[in-house]
């Protein structure tokens, strides 16, 4: 065979292997969905649409990078010369490699050891023709354009910090063994490629040419012995490469692919690990941009993030304390450049370890025959910051409103705390319980002080009325009129709670109603990127200290501007912030209440208030 | 004297060769800062379950320590985990994780 050369083994067997474990990863994820979001893979290939947006948002994704590009701009320029650089060797190789052959079919090795296996074509065709020019030119630059990506590759291992990143993931060996393939790879290609048209003394690009002809004076011993061992050392890293990628972090290339396509054919996370959770765990790229926006790090606890949480998944030996050992903030989950829902993993690992505990609830068995046209639910936070309820109450009074006050004496918890714990199970009867007592009121509007109540009532009730936080509804009362407001100077800084922010996307309501009362300060984190105040409920193995070390982190970054008030939206940021803070905490409905003036009111009793 | 229903002062003999302390000493490992508890009753006057109901994790913690856990499991399935108990604990014991520990270390142990 003229176009075969022993060497090329190593490259073919792995890229034999890594295609097949692609496709047998691929085909059990695939069958690892539930029924209904199979059918939506058999609907999603008949819709052509759906298919380009996903070959755009993987190309966007998986080869630009672009949000790695919006984390640093180093980062993403030395992703995006790795994946795209890459990418293009492999099209321009492809198309270069069918002008020597002359066929549409090659064998798959040939265009990657081309320029060995065409080292003895015409000359004068080599160095006239217009088209292998302008191909030797671009798989040139496009090998400058990679080794620039590993130049920085290299920096980033020594210099994280040019690269937006405190923290980098630690290595375990077959990583590294891929890690350090992968940066073998392109300097070989250089150098055999160089060798070889130093060597024939042509056949080589503006880069490789020069430093070929470098090479062969140069080098003392027979260069044709080195070109041909290098072309082997060459094909033996691509070998070692692609045996390695399966069970390494670069398998999260291929499985990205699968679930952005996952994504676009509108497959969401389920309570129960599915295909789709292994497709997440496996694109997950360890990059560690979740470790840095880690609070817990704040605490010292540094080996439970979302990277090591989901390696340990993927190696089957995940620690009961890793899983335990989170705030479930989200944090993480909002700067994840692939987008993996990192609460939802951590929630279904929890359910699977907790959903066979014991729970008896049957002591819940009272009626209400109370009615409104409001009913209100204070939660069970809010009875340990009782100043929220009465401020509730009195501008519900103001407002003229018919409101049932629904956990006054006893509180039945609304189950989240339950669910955060993977207790989902036990959950169902609290949320059963509550959900007929809400309905039995006959009201059309629900309003809770709790943004840990507002997110499960929204997720898990199915309620056919209106859900509100105060914050919300507070601020609706005011635009509308129904209550009269004085603001007043007072710099106020929002701290945006965990499951009101990022848990159920109401960020503008708390601030804007904010802006009325007095003068809102901005706060360096904050909305999607706000600290957690510490006394997360999702975080079940912490000890007190280390939760007051977090909670101080977030007073600190509240405090920086110099507020005369902290104002929260949640009785729980409230609780654990007034532990510690040197200024007022205070939520916003008491400031509210505070901003009503005395003795002026246009409350109008037996007003209803507007669905 | 009112009865806030969360006394822990029964008549009582504590029999050192019929109790077994062996779940308290897994308790311990498993949520450490159970040892801080001074027994003050905070977590159990604030506790939503004992509103119903005749719950008391005070009393309950109390008897796992001296080694009496016997119907531990039922009672703590009583629980919704709301965490206002460790809102409140003047002494930051973890009860939430205490609580799943309690969970763990009973269930299926006894009938």
């Amino acid at each position: 065979m003229v176009n075969f050369n022993p060497f090329v083994l190593p490259f073919l067997l792995g890229l034999l292997y890594v295609v097949y474990s692609i496709v047998r990863s691929w085909y059990g994820w695939i069958s690892g969905l539930p029924e209904t979001d199979r059918l939506k893979i058999k609907a999603g290939i008949r819709h052509p649409a759906l298919i380009l947006s996903a070959l755009k948002e993987i190309f966007m994704e998986g080869l630009i990078h672009r949000r790695m590009w919006k984390q640093n701009p180093l980062l993403g320029y030395m992703h995006m010369s790795l994946a795209l650089g890459w990418f293009l060797l492999i099209v321009f190789g492809n198309m270069e490699s069918r002008i020597y052959s002359g066929t549409h079919l090659n064998a798959p090795y040939y265009p990657i050891f081309l320029k060995y296996f065409i080292h003895d074509r015409l000359v004068i065709f080599f160095e006239t023709m217009p088209v292998p020019r302008f191909f030797r030119f671009m798989m040139d630059l496009l090998l400058i354009f990679v080794l620039s990506g590993l130049v920085l590759a290299f920096l980033k291992r020594r210099k994280s910090k040019w690269f937006g990143m405190q923290k980098t993931t630690g290595y375990k060996l077959n990583d590294r063994i891929a890690l350090f393939s992968l940066w073998l790879i392109f300097p070989l290609r250089l150098l055999a490629e160089s060798y070889t048209a130093g060597y024939y003394a042509s056949g080589g690009g503006f880069f490789t040419q020069p430093i070929g002809d470098f090479l062969e004076m140069i080098n003392p011993v027979s260069s044709e012995f080195v070109l041909y061992l290098m072309w082997w050392c060459y094909s033996l890293v691509l070998g070692i490469f692609f045996f390695s990628l399966p069970k390494s972090r670069y398998m999260h290339i291929p499985s990205e692919i699968l679930l952005i396509v996952f994504r676009h054919f509108g497959i969401q996370p389920k309570k129960t690990y599915s295909g789709l959770s292994d497709a997440e765990v496996h694109s997950c790229s360890r990059c560690g941009v979740c470790i840095d926006v880690c609070q817990l790090n704040t605490a010292g606890i540094t080996n439970t993030q979302a990277v090591y949480f989901i390696r340990s998944i993927r190696e089957k030996e995940l620690r009961e304390k890793v899983t335990q050992t989170c705030m479930v903030c989200g944090r993480c989950q909002e700067v994840c450049p692939v987008g993996i829902r990192t609460d939802s993993l951590r929630l279904i690992k929890r359910r699977e370890r907790y959903s066979d505990q014991l729970s008896d609830y049957r002591f819940l068995a009272e009626n209400h025959t109370l009615l409104g046209d409001v009913v209100y639910f204070s939660g069970c936070m809010s009875h340990l910051t009782p100043a929220i309820i009465s401020s509730m109450k009195s501008i519900f009074t103001e407002a003229g409103v018919a409101f049932v006050h629904l956990d006054a004496e006893r509180s039945t918890c609304c189950g989240r705390p339950l669910m955060i714990a993977g207790k989902d199970r036990q959950a169902k009867d609290l949320i059963e319980f509550n959900r007929r007592l809400i309905l039995q009121t006959g009201a059309k509007l629900l309003v809770t002080s709790c943004p840990i109540c507002y997110r499960v009532f929204r997720e898990e009730y199915n309620l056919p009325i209106k859900i509100l936080h105060h914050s919300q509804y507070l601020l609706d009362l005011v635009k509308t009129g129904r209550i009269p407001i004085q603001g007043e100077f007072r710099k106020i800084a929002y701290h945006d709670p965990c499951d009101l922010g990022r848990g159920t996307k109401t960020y503008e309501a708390p601030r804007e109603l904010l802006k009325k009362i007095g003068d809102l300060t901005e706060v360096k984190e904050e909305a999607a990127n706000g600290y957690c105040c510490g006394g997360s409920l999702g975080l079940i193995e912490a000890t007190q200290e280390q939760r007051n070390m977090m909670t101080s982190e977030a007073l600190q970054c509240l405090l920086s501007g110099n507020p005369d008030v902290i104002a929260t939206a949640c009785p729980l940021c409230k609780k654990t912030f007034a532990r510690s803070s040197p200024v007022e905490v205070l939520d916003i409905a008491e400031l509210l209440c505070k901003s009503v003036p005395k003795g002026l009111s246009y409350s109008s009793s037996g007003r209803s208030h507007p669905a | 004297m009112k009865n806030f229903g969360y006394s822990i002062q029964q008549d009582n003999t504590i029999d050192m060769d019929s109790n077994d302390r062996l779940i308290h000493e897994q308790l311990r490992l498993r949520e450490p800062s159970v040892d801080l508890c001074i027994g003050c009753g905070s977590c159990s006057a604030t506790c939503s379950s004992a509103q119903y109901t005749g719950f008391n994790i005070r009393l309950l913690h109390t008897l796992i320590r001296r080694g009496e856990f016997s119907g531990s499991d039922r009672e703590i399935s009583k629980c919704m985990f709301c965490g206002k108990c460790q809102l409140v604990c003047p002494r930051g014991v973890n009860l939430r994780n205490l609580i799943m520990a309690i969970h763990s270390l009973t269930e299926h142990r006894n009938g």
